[in-house]
């Protein structure tokens, strides 16, 4: 091939490869907008005041909304976090900037191992080790298991991102005779901020969903849940009872109650990104 | 001012020349300290949970032993259990789903972070993030309504039409079964692939990216030669993220893999993994050697996602070149 | 300003999630069958009695059964009675015994989807055992023509569709397939989650079930009767000890429940299938609450013997709306009784 040949033909391999880039996102945004799409399709007409104020009703009777859930749901997430994004995150810390590699290699093992532990062993875990010794289902064991679940990506994904801050921000802040901790505190985790934001937030999507461990541990429950020790209900379970119910109505709340979860991580996303905005952050490549 | 060392990653001042105290002072032996202890919890929460189910199956392996990784047949009432047709199933929808997702999203990623505008690309990311939130139930459902007609209706027939010929594409197809629960474990991992792939390729420095098409490379060269390899480590993360939720997913998988216990060559046969048997049957199971059978099977995952771990680790050793560190 | 938007936010949040209340909060899991009666029946004794909350979660009667073994909920329920080995289990665990109290009864249905056929199909026990054994592969075989001689079958290939969770139907389905075909009792036997013959489908739930035959052509199904109802799939008749080929609705099941009610165990734990009667559905079950015999917390034993009582007596008229039968006279009378022992 002359040389112009060759030049035409790395420049349309190089434009065919972009596009078909841009023909993943698509697809993978299409699918999203697909399940929206179909979830306020068959779930929007239960969505009204009732759906968010008040008591699961029994079948046969229409009305009644899932208002202990969604409170439910809030709870388990709230300990899940407390829990889960402490661990991960200066778990990350420590494998970032303390550790040898040796020790890196291991806590990162297990936290893929971990990561793979099905959500029912999960379930099944924490209910030997929250549950039975107390001899009854709690929102504390039920935020305990997704706690556990939420470790691995916000430890695996801080660690990256962390490991990703360019050196010379590092070395710089030494020269100016910064501390370690300080260095952690004040210029690299600033620096990473966006990425590690985004872990924590994927690895709370995540649990958000999670059906099977909950049941082992909060139970569920058709009236409000006092306090933490009590069973709790929860959106994702709702959904699953109400889904593979025989009532239509019930269906439809099932849609509505996933799209009200999905409406619910979307917001905490937008208020968390807006709080923790920065005007700071290293300048995008 | 003691001096701490400035390499990264590295532990602890010059060894031997302060007090454990003085070091203390500093206030960086107390910061490795803590973040040691959280980091020690992660082991110490697996190493719980792997103790929970070596403890819990102890019927199961005393009884059958390495046989439990042999046998084909489970059954409940005259408690003879095998773990063969689960692990079969579990490593086929594992593979069914990263085939399909990690290209689409390392792909998309690759869009998000090179191609397009920093709005495009925050506004594409919070969508495909929303991927992540939706319930596994809710996947599961879709996965009936949705997928399962449409693969028995259409697109399985397609495949055997057209590549009939390959025994992956065999025999009666009714919708569900691994092909499916690939395709929709696959939607289930994508965002985790897209979204740390793309932080991760926005990191990479734009030197790199520039130094590339300085040289004369194109756009895409520039891209698929130099910044992807560079960001290699992250992807493989990412990735390693994605494996393990399409290892454990249970909900999902279980509306849609058809629950028989077969072992075939076909992707539209029915079948079963390990998590969707546990979900199904745990609750349920009544006596000691049926329940502990199925703590067992949690075992054996682990041993599973351990050994593909493992795997997929040697290759990026010995596949790791100059340019982004190796870690493994 | 935004850190002290959050910290305001987060405090008004977190003081939400405090509520006190002085409410008696009993709970119970259990079988996932008689979930829409009970949710109603609970409800219902909520607004008679605003100061008890009883809540009800239906992980499946085998959680029902070991849950309430745990100590972790006040009572069980289950679709399958406790074996011998459960109730010593629970014996041992506690010092003192578990009781058995049916409520209501249901029935298991076959349901089909086949291609150009909408009328009801009449089963032998030997056809039923037959397909389900994966002996009777076509919908045209003799042993299913023979009792639907009015009807053209096709010679499809039958797709066979199970329950992949464990579960009181499948208990109730093989239970009476164990009655009526020795291969299946020697072969398969009775269980919650039993080892299928490959080549079959499994669905999760009775929805699933429904759902997997509705969208597969050429299927058949066990699934409780509301489930075929309330998705408006065609089931069959089935035909029962006295040789007439029945279908499942309220009096037929009803019926099974009181030629069994004679003979009633004093502990209730009895299986119908197959029971005697003319107009008796043979694949009937009772579904029992687990209820201990001992009660530390005397408010909540009161409470709980409260319900029962409630839902022996006006509970009962609630059941027939939802497609489930009631409990024959004489059984209501002995569970009467057998409510002292609850201490």
């Amino acid at each position: 091939m002359t040389m112009n040949a060759q030049l035409r033909w790395r420049k349309f391999v190089s434009n065919f490869m972009l596009t078909m880039t841009g023909v993943c996102a698509l697809i993978s945004v299409s699918v999203l907008f697909f399940i929206l799409g179909y979830l306020v399709y068959h779930g929007g007409a239960a969505i009204n005041w009732d759906f968010f104020t008040k008591l699961p009703a029994p079948v046969g009777e229409n009305g009644g909304g899932m208002a202990n859930a969604i409170v439910g749901s809030a709870k388990l997430l709230l300990l899940a976090a407390c829990f889960g994004v402490p661990i991960g995150f200066f778990g990350a810390i420590y494998l970032a900037e303390f550790s040898s590699s040796k020790i890196a290699f291991v806590v990162r093992y297990a936290a893929d191992l971990l990561n793979g532990v099905p959500s029912i062993v999960i379930g099944i875990f924490a209910y030997s080790l929250a549950v039975q010794p107390f001899k009854h289902f709690s929102t504390y064991a039920g935020g305990f298991a997704l706690g556990v679940m939420m470790i691995p990506i916000t430890l695996r994904s801080t660690e990256e991102f962390l490991l990703g801050v360019p050196r010379s921000l590092r070395e710089g802040a030494m020269a100016l005779g910064a501390s370690k901790w300080k260095t952690i505190g004040t210029v690299i985790v600033p620096a990473a901020y966006r990425g590690i934001l985004t872990a924590i937030l994927l690895a709370f999507a995540r649990v958000a969903g999670e059906t099977a461990p909950l049941l082992f541990t909060a139970l569920g429950n058709r009236f409000w849940s006092e306090g933490w020790n009590e069973p709790t209900a929860s959106l994702p379970v709702m959904i699953y009872n109400y889904a593979l119910s025989p009532f239509e109505d019930w269906h439809r709340q099932a849609w509505a109650a996933g799209l009200v979860l999905l409406a619910l991580i979307l917001i905490i996303n937008i208020v968390a990104r807006a709080i923790l905005s920065r005007g700071i952050s290293v300048p995008r490549a | 001012m003691a001096a701490t060392s400035t390499t990264v990653p590295s532990a602890g001042p010059l060894a031997g020349s302060r007090s454990f105290f003085d070091r203390l002072r500093d206030g960086d032996e107390i910061a490795r300290l803590i973040t040691l202890l959280f980091a020690a919890s992660v082991v110490l929460i697996t190493l719980l949970i792997v103790y929970e189910l070596w403890q819990g199956s102890v019927l199961p392996r005393h009884k059958f032993g390495f046989a439990f990784f042999r046998t084909s047949v489970w059954d409940p009432n005259f408690e003879q259990f095998g773990a063969l047709p689960f692990i079969f199933g579990t490593l086929v929808t594992s593979a069914v789903a990263l085939l399909i997702a990690v290209p689409l999203g390392i792909g998309a990623a690759i869009f998000l972070a090179e191609l397009a505008t920093a709005r495009l690309s925050d506004a594409l990311e919070f969508f495909i993030d929303l991927l992540a939130a939706v319930p596994s139930v809710i996947y599961g459902l879709l996965g009936i309504f949705i997928v399962v007609p449409v693969m028995r209706d259409v697109i399985q027939p397609a495949l055997k039409n057209t590549l009939g010929f390959i025994p992956l594409f065999k025999g009666p197809a009714f919708g569900i079964g691994f092909l499916t629960a690939g395709v929709v474990l696959a939607i289930m991992v994508i965002p985790y692939i897209i979204s740390v792939s793309r932080e991760i390729l926005l990191s990479v420095p734009r030197d790199q990216r520039e130094a590339a098409l300085a040289l004369g490379s194109t756009r895409w060269e520039s891209t698929w030669k130099v910044v992807v390899p560079f960001a290699r480590t992250g992807i493989m993360g990412s990735i390693f993220l994605a494996l393990a939720r399409a290892l454990g997913e249970t909900m999902a998988v279980t509306m849609v893999i058809g629950n028989t216990p077969a072992i075939a060559a076909s992707l539209f046969s029915p079948g079963d993994s390990i998590a969707s048997v546990i979900a199904n049957q745990f609750t349920e199971a009544t006596g000691e050697l049926y329940t502990q059978s199925l703590i067992e099977l949690g075992l054996v995952l682990f041993l599973l996602t351990f050994i593909l771990n493992g795997l997929a680790r040697l290759l990026i050793v010995l596949t790791s070149q100059r340019g982004g560190a190796a870690r493994a | 300003m935004k850190r002290v938007a959050a910290i305001l936010l987060m405090t008004f949040g977190l003081a939400a999630f405090f509520v006190a209340r002085a409410v008696l909060s009993i709970n119970g899991a259990g079988a996932s069958f008689p979930e829409p009666i009970y949710s109603k029946w609970f409800d219902e004794y909520h607004k008679k009695d605003p100061n008890v909350q009883i809540n009800y979660q239906a992980i499946g009667s085998g959680g029902g059964i070991k849950q309430v073994t745990e100590g972790t909920v006040d009572f069980g329920a289950s679709d399958g009675p406790m074996n011998d080995d459960q109730l010593k289990a629970f014996q041992d665990k506690h010092g003192f015994s578990v009781l058995h109290f049916p409520t209501v009864l249901g029935a298991a249905v076959p349901t089909y989807n086949i291609p150009g056929v909408t009328a009801e199909l009449n089963f032998t026990p030997e056809a039923l055992a037959g397909i389900f054994l994966a002996k009777i592969t076509k919908w045209n075989d003799p042993a299913i023509t023979a009792a639907n001689q009015g009807v053209t079958l096709p010679g499809n290939d039958i797709v066979v569709v199970h329950r992949s969770d464990g579960s009181g139907t499948t208990y109730i389905w093989t239970d009476y397939l164990s009655k009526v075909s020795d291969e299946w009792k020697t072969k398969i036997g009775k269980n919650t989650s039993v080892n299928w013959p490959t080549g079959e489908l499994g669905g999760n739930k009775n929805e699933g079930v429904a759902g997997l035959v509705k969208q597969t052509p050429n299927s058949i199904g066990y699934v409780e009767l509301i489930y075929a109802i309330q998705n408006k799939m065609p089931y069959g008749r089935v035909k029962n000890s006295s040789g007439q080929f029945i279908k499942a609705d309220l009096a037929s099941v009803t019926e099974a429940a009181a030629g069994a009610a004679k003979n009633m165990p004093d502990d209730f734990r009895v299986s119908i299938t197959n029971a005697p009667g003319k107009t008796a559905y043979p694949i009937s079950s009772f579904t029992w609450l687990l209820i201990p015999s001992k009660f530390t917390d005397a408010a909540k034993r009161d409470a709980i013997k409260g319900f029962v009582k409630w839902m022996l007596a006006d509970g009962q008229s609630h059941t027939e709306a939802l497609a489930y039968s009631k409990l024959p006279k004489e059984v209501v009378s002995k569970e009467l009784t057998a409510l002292d022992k609850v201490q």
